[in-house]
């Protein structure tokens, strides 16, 4: 319960995958120009990380363990994410047609999300089992959506705001990103892992 | 190596095994039946049927949540020929979503017209143009007759007409192929 609770606070605030990690940064300045697709685009990774890190540690496990093959982890994660990310967007576009014309060219892109990759990959180097796996994926997928969310929120106030020409746009959303993670450095130490 | 190279093989191959088949499963059906019933719809945008318009409503029949006989401007040869195409026995129109109609034309009063675009707001096809406190008429090659810029305009200004002359009726899917003619032209503009 206690490494429970440990691997969801250093996922979400400590060791947050976007501004601790700095993993995932394609998407976090990608789809934060709305706060309408960063909430579909956190959703959607959501759900494909915390199925790819149950996927990556049955194959890690099971099949690649027991072959002696463990040095094929990173391509066979790749494959796994990238044919996940693939039934995301099938499943999307039957059951949510409009959710999935929002995304767009997004939903694709979860595939190079590093987050995804690197989930999968530290959760073979901290030895998590099925259930500290999934957890971590699913903290590190709320971290993540939970940044993207609020600098979704940031720089849809920051189009109205009166903003020095030369910082329109790119540079004032990369500075404010730079002060989030400076913001999110103060919860470092509060769950080492 | 030869573990690996089997191992990669069949990951690969399942993996293409599990989306060609929910790709088949979960695509072909339904995308395909909702244009086709899209296709029969009379494109008038009216939202007499409570939903949005004719696509909505098309979804909202292939997935089962809307019944056949919501359709006014189509009338009975529209709910036939949806009929025909599910394979389900034909009814009677239901008419609390309003009675078959022969095809109207909007037209404003340019006279009274006072400016306020609201019924450019209302109108689903874009067929009104105009500015604020400036004129507005309406295209009438675009217009569906759908009624909804009724209701929001403030004095009263816009009457529907028959838009064909008298005693002609229109064919059954004139607005069809109305609707297929500016989708022709918008995609020869683009």
């Amino acid at each position: 319960m206690e490494t429970a609770l440990l691997i969801l606070v250093g996922t979400v605030l400590a060791n947050n995958f976007v501004l601790a990690r700095f993993l995932g940064l394609c998407p976090f300045l990608g789809v934060s120009t709305k706060l309408d697709s960063a909430l579909g685009m956190s959703l959607a990774t959501c759900f494909v990380l915390t199925l790819s890190s149950v996927c990556s540690y049955l194959i890690y496990q099971y099949v690649l363990l027991p072959l002696d093959i463990a040095y094929l982890s990173t391509l066979s994660f790749i494959l796994v994410i990238a044919a996940l990310v693939q039934l995301t967007e099938l499943a999307l576009r039957h059951f949510n047609p409009l959710l999935h014309r929002s995304l767009g060219i997004f939903l694709p892109l979860i595939t190079s999300n590093c987050a995804v990759l690197g989930v999968a990959l530290l959760n073979v180097r901290e030895q998590h089992n099925l259930f500290e796996s999934a957890l971590f994926g699913f903290g590190a997928a709320i971290g993540f959506g939970l940044v993207l969310l609020a600098f979704a929120a940031l720089r849809e106030r920051l189009e109205t705001a009166d903003i020095p020409s030369a910082l329109q746009g790119a540079p004032i959303a990369l500075i404010t990103a730079g002060l989030m993670a400076m913001g999110f450095m103060g919860f470092s130490g509060l769950a080492n892992l | 190596m030869l573990t690996a190279s089997l191992y990669l093989l069949i990951l690969a191959a399942s993996a293409a095994a599990v989306l060609v088949m929910a790709a088949r499963h979960w695509r072909a059906r339904d995308e395909q039946l909702v244009d086709q019933i899209n296709a029969l719809l009379p494109q008038t945008q009216c939202a007499q049927c409570t939903y949005p318009g004719c696509r909505p409503y098309a979804e909202a029949i292939a997935k089962g949540e809307a019944d056949i006989n919501q359709c006014p401007p189509g009338g009975e040869a529209g709910i036939r020929q949806l009929a025909a195409l599910l394979d389900v026995a034909a009814k009677p129109l239901n008419t609390s979503h309003g009675e078959h109609k022969p095809l109207l034309l909007a037209v404003i009063d340019e006279q009274r017209c006072i400016g306020c675009t609201l019924c450019i707001q209302a109108c689903p096809v874009d067929a009104i143009v105009g500015a604020a406190k400036h004129m507005h008429t309406v295209i009438a090659d675009e217009c569906t007759g759908c009624e909804l810029c009724l209701p929001p305009c403030p004095v009263d200004c816009i009457d529907l007409v028959p838009a064909l002359p008298d005693g002609q009726t229109a064919p059954p899917d004139y607005l069809k192929l109305t609707a297929e003619a500016r989708q022709l032209q918008r995609e020869l503009a683009a």
